[in-house]
């Protein structure tokens, strides 16, 4: 297993080689000049010309590259001009919440979409089957920033039942002690049930928000693997055999269809993490997809980089995680294959 | 692991995931916020020290209220808004200042304490502002515009007492001694971090204040919060009544809105012009609208190139833009037309003042006729979707006004961290921009935006002996209190950039900030930013 998993990873060598290369090349080839942004308004050429040379940005790109990949095997990411510290604490200290945000997203949408995608799939054309079609379109098509306004609106303006959406804490409550980022798991390590109710409060809209929108794949990959499980053959063999129901759907079929369904869930999962960035924004959530989109649009190049860098890096971890999972569902499932 | 163990421990999880997710929803808090100040806002600082490198605006409010300067302004009164007085001023850091002809004396508060408890001495200011006229960039520059430019104008005559020389009669030079740049740092403490790389402690000081100021930075999560406490020790002025203030970053203005009017937030400013105005009739707020001192949005043109190297062009143009229609439709009423002054309306001696023209499509097109375009011409409009919100209705609005006489406008959206890039080219025909100065005077706007020099700010690339003369002489004259040359040279220049029009004024924009009923005590400043020093919360 270890052998296994070790190869995986040299063949993945390649591929952050490349995305290195080309999130430096990217970042550089963007139209802005962050010299000039970070001169300020009032800034002469040669004020501009300094913040340049005082940002080594007057170098040849070799050169740069090369010293970028120097910082990068110390594991400094550089600093980030436009909040001014180093991008590794900026990217440890956002890259929880939005896990922590995401997580719980996923884990709602698959509570809902997994049972109902079953339900559908086993009474295919009933008025389930058509509910589920009805609300997976309906999530997907909503953007989300919509979704979340809307329920901002509703459930905060309106009936005040939701707290404001000012982020991971109201302004009143302290964070708990840093132990995983997480503020949900370290309020309750450190059995502080305030913070804990307070956290949980404020991630509940969000989290909604998110899942509503990751309903349709999970549902619709769910339904389509069910079905394709549901007319197999062994399912008609236990049926004969005079299994019940239950039996027949959720211990045979739908642990044969499980595969596409994880496949799916890990493809949503790192996809909803870097693309959370709406609803980061109307939330005012301080997880890592802001973060960049920020960086991006004041052509502050280190954050950008580490983003990206961090997401391949997650991306890659993910897949690994996937493949792995794949072997323990399924025996036949070989990692070398 | 096993398989089946595998599946039955993911049931688990899914069952209690399920368990542990019901609505645990809004919580009344007890905890008490009198003393507490909730501001919220679209954007929060990069870097808290004014002297940084690219500190952005934000930046400048945590500057002007954790640190002191040796003077500031005194208040007055403008329409119901204390707005601050540029011509008067009070005492901070100093207790006394003794302006004489090439010099200006200060005496120092002598129960001064910096933050961390030691005193503040003459060494210590004359080392912040040798740091703001070395460090480069902004600070230095602004420093400049007040002819502060050297370490050796700096003097620290004994621990109380400190001089600044003048390198010339200036007029501006004790006026920059009160902006936000010239703030005094605890010398000491910062010199301790300093390094040979970074010899004035930017490092520091970018994430930590070392001030004498009314409050100081505790907490701070860039793009996310910034919080404050009060320096009971403070001697700057009367103590704050507010302990403690935290502003939180919140991009979206619907949500800025909805927590305004919900009650959880205090304070907020920058939500957009509609909300303001909707804001204001429902009368739950308290809304406070001012002019931006000394700003003006505008549309430009670059005056090198064809075919606005043309007068007649640019005055078809400035008949033909729809003025009214971007004040009702654009900013809501809130804001000062510059345009369409009487007929006969002598030239005042003041900046902002409204310019003559209307928009009058029959003139416009026949100015374009004479001008040899009678067909019109094809160019584009260029704005900074970093304001989005007002430019691009604005630059719509301009499209279809200027389609009517034949120009037709394709709109080139330019993201903000191109703009000043792309600013600087001067190389954009036609576009809408914003500028404001700190110092509100005259002469200070034109040397920026209409002076031969060419700083970033004449973006139009305006050439003109006669304006620059006149710039030049109402400098002079206000220096040497020549108070006939001043007058004249102000309307010359005025005059001159009215006739030649190589950028047409559109509006005085307003701040806009909205509070609660129960706050109070907000005040207007020349940076715009909030003064929480005199903030209360009844």
């Amino acid at each position: 297993m270890l052998t296994t998993i070790g190869k995986r990873l040299l063949t993945v060598l390649p591929t952050l080689i490349g995305v290195i290369i080309v999130t430096f090349l990217l970042t550089r080839a963007l139209p802005g000049d962050p010299a000039a942004y970070f001169a300020g308004p009032a800034a002469t050429k040669e004020a501009v010309e300094q913040i340049r040379v005082s940002l080594g940005l007057d170098r040849p790109l070799p050169e740069q590259f090369v010293r970028y990949v120097k910082d990068l095997g110390r594991g400094d990411l550089g600093n980030s001009l436009s909040t001014g510290r180093p991008v590794v604490t900026e990217i440890v200290s956002r890259l929880p919440a939005s896990a922590e945000l995401t997580l719980l997203g996923l884990i709602l949408s698959m509570v809902i979409a997994v049972p109902l995608g079953i339900l559908a799939a086993v009474k295919q054309g009933s008025w389930i089957d058509h509910t589920c079609r009805i609300v997976a379109t309906a999530g997907v098509s909503l953007p989300v920033f919509f979704t979340g306004l809307l329920l901002v609106y509703i459930f905060y303006y309106i009936l005040g039942w939701s707290p404001a959406p000012i982020g991971r804490l109201d302004a009143f409550t302290s964070a708990p002690p840093n132990i995983t980022g997480f503020y949900l798991i370290d309020s309750l390590i450190t059995g502080n049930f305030e913070t804990f109710r307070a956290s949980l409060s404020q991630l509940i809209l969000p989290a909604f928000t998110l899942g509503i929108f990751s309903l349709a794949p999970i549902a619709r990959m769910t339904r389509a693997s069910m079905l394709a499980v549901l007319a197999s053959e062994f399912v008609r063999t236990a049926r004969a055999s005079g299994l019940d129901n239950r039996t027949v759907i959720i211990t045979y079929a739908f642990r044969n269809a499980m595969l596409p369904v994880v496949t799916t869930l890990g493809m949503v999962f790192s996809f909803l993490l870097g693309a959370n960035v709406l609803v980061e924004k109307v939330f005012a959530w301080p997880g890592i997809g802001s973060y960049a989109v920020e960086a991006l649009l004041q052509s502050d190049f280190a954050p950008v980089q580490g983003f990206v860098l961090t997401m391949a890096v997650m991306y890659v971890a993910l897949n690994l995680l996937i493949d792995i999972l794949y072997g323990v569902i399924d025996p036949r499932v070989r990692l070398e294959g | 692991m096993k398989r089946r163990e595998f599946l039955k421990s993911a049931g688990a999880l899914a069952a209690t995931a399920a368990v542990s997710a019901p609505s645990v929803i809004s919580s009344a808090k007890a905890q008490s916020r009198k003393e507490t100040m909730l501001i919220v806002s679209e954007s929060g600082p990069n870097n808290i020290d004014i002297h940084g490198v690219g500190t952005n605006v934000p930046g400048y409010e945590v500057s002007w209220n954790c640190y002191d300067r040796l003077i500031s302004h005194e208040m007055k009164d403008v329409n119901g808004t204390p707005y601050y007085d540029r011509d008067k001023f009070k005492m901070e850091l100093a207790e006394d200042m003794n302006v004489g002809d090439m010099s200006a004396t200060f005496k120092l508060k002598k129960n001064a304490k910096f933050q961390d408890g030691t005193p503040v001495t003459a060494k210590d200011v004359k080392w912040s502002l040798d740091r703001a006229v070395s460090v480069g960039g902004f600070p230095t520059f602004q420093m400049a515009a007040g002819s502060l430019t050297k370490k050796e104008q700096f003097v620290a005559v004994d621990d109380n007492t400190f001089r600044v020389d003048f390198a010339r009669k200036d007029r501006l030079t004790i006026p920059d001694l009160a902006v936000i740049v010239p703030c005094i740092m605890n010398s000491g403490l910062v010199k301790k971090h300093a390094t040979e790389k970074d010899p004035w402690g930017l490092e520091y000081t970018k994430q930590n204040t070392a001030g004498s100021g009314a409050y100081k930075v505790t907490a701070w999560t860039p793009g996310t919060e910034v919080v404050m406490e009060r320096n009971d020790a403070w001697v700057g002025g009367k103590l704050p009544e507010v302990k403690k203030i935290i502003w939180r970053i919140v991009p979206s203005a619907g949500n800025r809105r909805a927590l305004l009017e919900r009650g959880d937030a205090d304070i907020s400013y920058d939500l957009p012009n509609k909300d303001f105005v909707e804001l204001k009739s429902a009368g739950k707020l308290n809304i406070v609208s001012t002019p931006y001192s000394n700003g003006i949005q505008y549309i430009g043109m670059n005056v090198k190139n064809p075919p606005f190297d043309n007068l007649k062009v640019r005055q078809a143009v400035a008949y033909a833009l729809p003025y009214q229609k971007i004040m009702d439709a654009v900013l809501f009423g809130l804001a000062k037309p510059m345009f369409g002054a009487a007929a006969g309306a002598p030239t005042q001696v003041a900046w902002p003042q409204p310019h003559k023209y209307n928009t009058d499509i029959a003139k416009a097109k026949a100015l374009l006729a004479e001008a040899g375009h009678p067909n019109g011409f094809e160019t584009t409009i260029s704005f900074d979707l970093g304001f989005a919100g007002v430019n691009e209705p604005l630059c719509v609005l301009v499209q279809e006004s200027l389609a009517q006489i034949g120009i037709k406008c394709s709109i080139n959206k330019i993201p903000g961290a191109n703009w000043r890039t792309e600013l600087n080219k001067k190389v954009l025909p036609l576009y809408t921009n914003v500028f404001s100065g700190w110092l509100d005077y005259p002469e200070y706007f034109f040397i920026w935006c209409y002076h031969g020099k060419n700083s970033i700010f004449n973006t139009m690339s305006y050439q003109s002996k006669t304006t620059d003369d006149f710039i030049d002489g109402a400098v002079t004259a206000a220096a040497n209190g020549d108070k006939a040359t001043y007058e004249k040279s102000v309307k010359g220049f005025v005059d001159t950039a009215y006739a030649d029009m190589p950028r047409i004024p559109l509006y005085q924009p307003y701040v806009n900030v909205a509070m609660q009923k129960n706050v109070s005590g907000y005040q207007y400043w020349f940076h715009r930013r909030l003064d929480y020093r005199t903030l209360t919360k009844g």
